[in-house]
């Protein structure tokens, strides 16, 4: 026998099992998701979800696909996060301090309340990767923001009006493109396809009776 | 956490732990593996198929969900519509908001047409964002595009058409390269030297990464670019019927708002079907990896339009799905894991196969060593075969998993399972679609005349099987083809008055074949219930 809880979904009351997650107790309560459902699996943020259990004071955040129910849990999704999203050419900035001040200065406006922190769905480290960001440490904040999932819970709670994933977003596309070392073996191979490197190896493999192919398969060397 | 019920086989996993990271399991040959295949794995279930009564692939096989959906009836009529009165006029329309709808739009708009996406739930609202493990390219010293090929086209039985397997690891580094031009963050060393792994049945070490985000890192990235260009999406808006013109080619689509329900007309000179996979049509009763819209959508809408499809009888169960705790139930445990050194195990300890070898016959694999040979482990929501983590550790040294798989560690750390310390349960589970819509390599369909498709809706480009890593891979190659490609063919079109006259064909054709059905397609999202909760 399943045991049930009491959960409310926007305030009304639903008995559902309490082995199921937030998103899959919707689903039993008989919802029919359209919005703040997306991959189901902890990746894409579209289930942003803000909870209190009954009688505590605390306001908590989670993604609704990775987190069950408890009872007495008060739940309202946050489908929609209204993030400020800048627009650049990637290919006429450049990873100074100045293009943060550029595209979002609000940045500079942290009180350091770390209320982003402690929301983050991720458990990322949201304040810090601002920090960084706010020096022009783009390689930092790459790595910090990594994980982060574009939410918006932690834009939710800031009291300056910053949209973290946003500037993360930023950060780490100006490290891979401008920062993070260049890859020779890479650059080399692109420019022997160019150049007809392998050419007439491919033809003879669009040619190749599948006898043959098999035999080249399962005969291959495999490197260890 | 794992309750009292696990700990006498965890116990068996860890005292053989030291003896089996040292054991090197032979593969199996390959009459081997196709005995295993007949015997076990799914796709050879005869009695899960049905064959197409009407259509372009009329007399072949399906899976019968799939059928379902593909000879059910359209969700509107002709007269649901005004097509004189478009909502959207543009040169290429993009259906799906995926790696592979995305790529396509940012070389379009590159190309200089006029590009709209149209995605049913938001952009990166696709199984691009799951991708774990990694993209294919053979940017090594020790490796080229035509040791890529022959793995490709042996680990997919040899059944892939060729010109598109030559565009596909052909523009391999290329695609890389692109990537990294947008900002994509690929694990590198300090040299700038790409950390490259195996997959199952690659011959070279050629599996780039950015952590176990690598689909995540790419989709967020393409998504930012496609904004950043101000290229049109129009969200929770679905393709429910393609548009042709009087010529027959295609030439738009009827889209409705997922929310209001309200119909709008779309023209466009051409259209790209990048509408994924459908990972949520549970085959077989197959939980899946896959996201929330997963639903062969673009398949229906292209073959009721008249597209041929390739291979739809041939799906890829991913071996490592999550089998505990169940809240996760079905959800991707990327290859990555095995390519670290992690190996399968069975409930007595026993290592029973290599763990690299490729997706359909470790899934099967996996099915025999739990059904039939009863060494599976019961976890309360099935079986489930362990895959030995903290190996990892103890092979790449302390803090390689948190490096290098932290959503992996994330997902079971949520349950209270460290896989550092502690080996997880795995069973298969519906991962990719391997067939697909017909295309020619300028990613035009067979059948249809300026309908192009990319991405998990093609069949063809990898055979009766795909490898770890082709799947990101083939959305960004084939993505940019279809793009450029149905940007440079507007230029030559003037599109004929419209018309959605095959709907009423395809229904006489339904009521001519005597099929008697209430469904309507495509299906846009499952339907999860109180007693249908997957």
């Amino acid at each position: 026998m399943e045991n049930m809880v009491n959960i409310f979904l926007f305030g009304k009351k639903y008995e559902v099992p309490d082995n199921l997650t937030i998103m899959r107790a919707m689903e039993y309560a008989g919802y029919q998701l359209v919005r703040g459902c997306g991959c189901r699996n902890g990746f894409c943020g579209a289930c942003a979800t803000i909870y209190r259990i009954k009688g505590d004071t605390e306001l908590k955040t989670c993604l609704a696909c990775q987190t069950k129910v408890e009872d007495n849990m008060y739940i309202a999704t946050l489908p929609f996060f209204p993030l400020v999203k800048q627009v650049y050419d990637i290919n006429k900035v450049s990873p100074t301090e100045q293009i943060m001040m550029q595209l979002y200065p609000e940045i500079y406006a942290c009180i350091g309340c770390n209320a982003c922190t402690k929301s983050c769905t991720q458990e990322l480290n949201v304040m810090q990767y601002i920090a960084y960001a706010q020096r022009g440490e783009y390689e930092k904040c790459a790595e910090e923001s990594f994980d982060c999932v574009m939410c918006g819970v932690c834009s939710s709670r800031c009291p300056a009006g910053i949209s973290h994933p946003q500037v993360a977003m930023l950060a780490r596309r100006l490290n891979g493109k401008y920062l993070a070392p260049k890859c020779d073996h890479l650059e080399n191979r692109v420019q022997e396809i160019k150049d007809g490197t392998f050419k007439e190896l491919i033809e003879a493999l669009m040619q190749k009776p599948i006898e043959e192919m098999k035999e080249l398969y399962n005969t291959r060397e495999i490197e260890k | 956490m794992y309750s009292e019920k696990f700990t006498e086989s965890i116990k068996a996993v860890e005292a053989a732990r030291e003896k089996n990271i040292a054991y090197e399991p032979v593969r199996m040959t390959a009459q081997e593996k196709d005995d295993l295949l007949k015997k076990y794995h799914p796709d050879y279930k005869a009695e899960e198929f049905e064959e197409l009564k009407i259509g372009p692939n009329k007399g072949e096989k399906v899976p019968t969900e799939l059928a379902a959906m593909l000879q059910a009836h359209a969700r509107i009529s002709a007269d649901d519509v005004d097509l004189s009165k478009p909502d959207y006029d543009v040169d290429v329309l993009v259906i799906g908001g995926g790696g592979a709808g995305s790529s396509a739009a940012i070389e379009a708009n590159e190309a200089g047409a006029d590009v709209m996406i149209v995605t049913k739930l938001r952009i990166g609202d696709a199984n691009t964002m799951m991708a774990e493990g990694g993209i294919q390219a053979a940017d090594k010293e020790n490796d080229s595009p035509a040791i890529h090929f022959v793995d490709a086209f042996g680990g997919g039985h040899f059944a892939a058409k060729r010109e598109l397997l030559s565009e596909l690891v052909c523009n391999a580094p290329e695609a890389i390269a692109w990537l990294s031009d947008l900002g994509v963050e690929f694990d590198k060393d300090a040299e700038g030297n790409m950390i490259t792994t195996h997959g199952g049945g690659t011959s070279r070490k050629r599996m780039h990464a950015a952590k176990d985000y690598s689909g995540a890192e790419i989709m967020r990235t393409l998504r930012d670019e496609v904004l950043n260009r101000g290229i049109p999406v129009v969200d929770f808006t679905s393709a429910v019927e393609l548009i042709l013109d009087e010529n027959g080619k295609a030439a738009g689509a009827v889209l409705m708002n997922m929310e209001t329900k309200e119909l709008l007309v779309a023209k466009a000179k051409t259209v790209v079907i990048a509408t994924g996979g459908a990972g949520r049509m549970h085959y077989q009763g197959f939980p899946t990896s896959n996201h929330y819209g997963a639903t062969a959508d673009g398949l229906v809408l292209g073959y009721r339009a008249g597209a041929k499809l390739l291979y739809a009888d041939t799906l890829q169960y991913h071996p490592t799905g999550a089998a505990y705790p169940e809240q996760i139930f079905g959800a991707l445990v990327t290859e990555k894991v095995r390519s670290l050194g992690a190996k399968l195990v069975n409930a007595k300890g026993e290592v029973f196969m290599h763990p690299l070898e490729t997706r359909d016959v470790s899934a099967a694999s996996i099915i025999r060593e739990c059904n039939d040979r009863g060494n599976g482990v019961e976890t309360g929501n099935g079986l489930g075969l362990w895959l030995d983590t903290p190996m990892i550790e103890a092979i790449g040294g302390e803090g390689t998993i948190e490096k290098r798989i932290p959503a992996m560690m994330r997902m079971f750390g949520k349950y209270g399972i460290d896989i550092r310390k502690e080996p997880i349960l795995v069973y298969p589970t519906l991962h990719y679609q391997n067939g697909g819509l017909d295309i020619n390599p300028d990613c035009m369909t067979t059948g249809v005349e300026n309908l192009y498709v990319a991405g998990e809706a093609v069949g063809g480009i990898h055979g009766r099987n795909r490898l770890m890593g082709n799947s990101l891979l083939d959305i960004i190659v084939f993505g940019r083809i279809a793009g450029q490609s149905a940007a440079a063919k507007c230029k030559e079109t003037t599109v004929g008055a419209l018309t959605l006259g095959h709907i009423a064909e395809y229904e006489k054709e339904i009521a001519d074949a005597g099929i008697e059905t209430d469904k309507i397609s495509p299906m846009l999202l499952p339907k999860y219930e109180k007693n249908n909760i997957m």
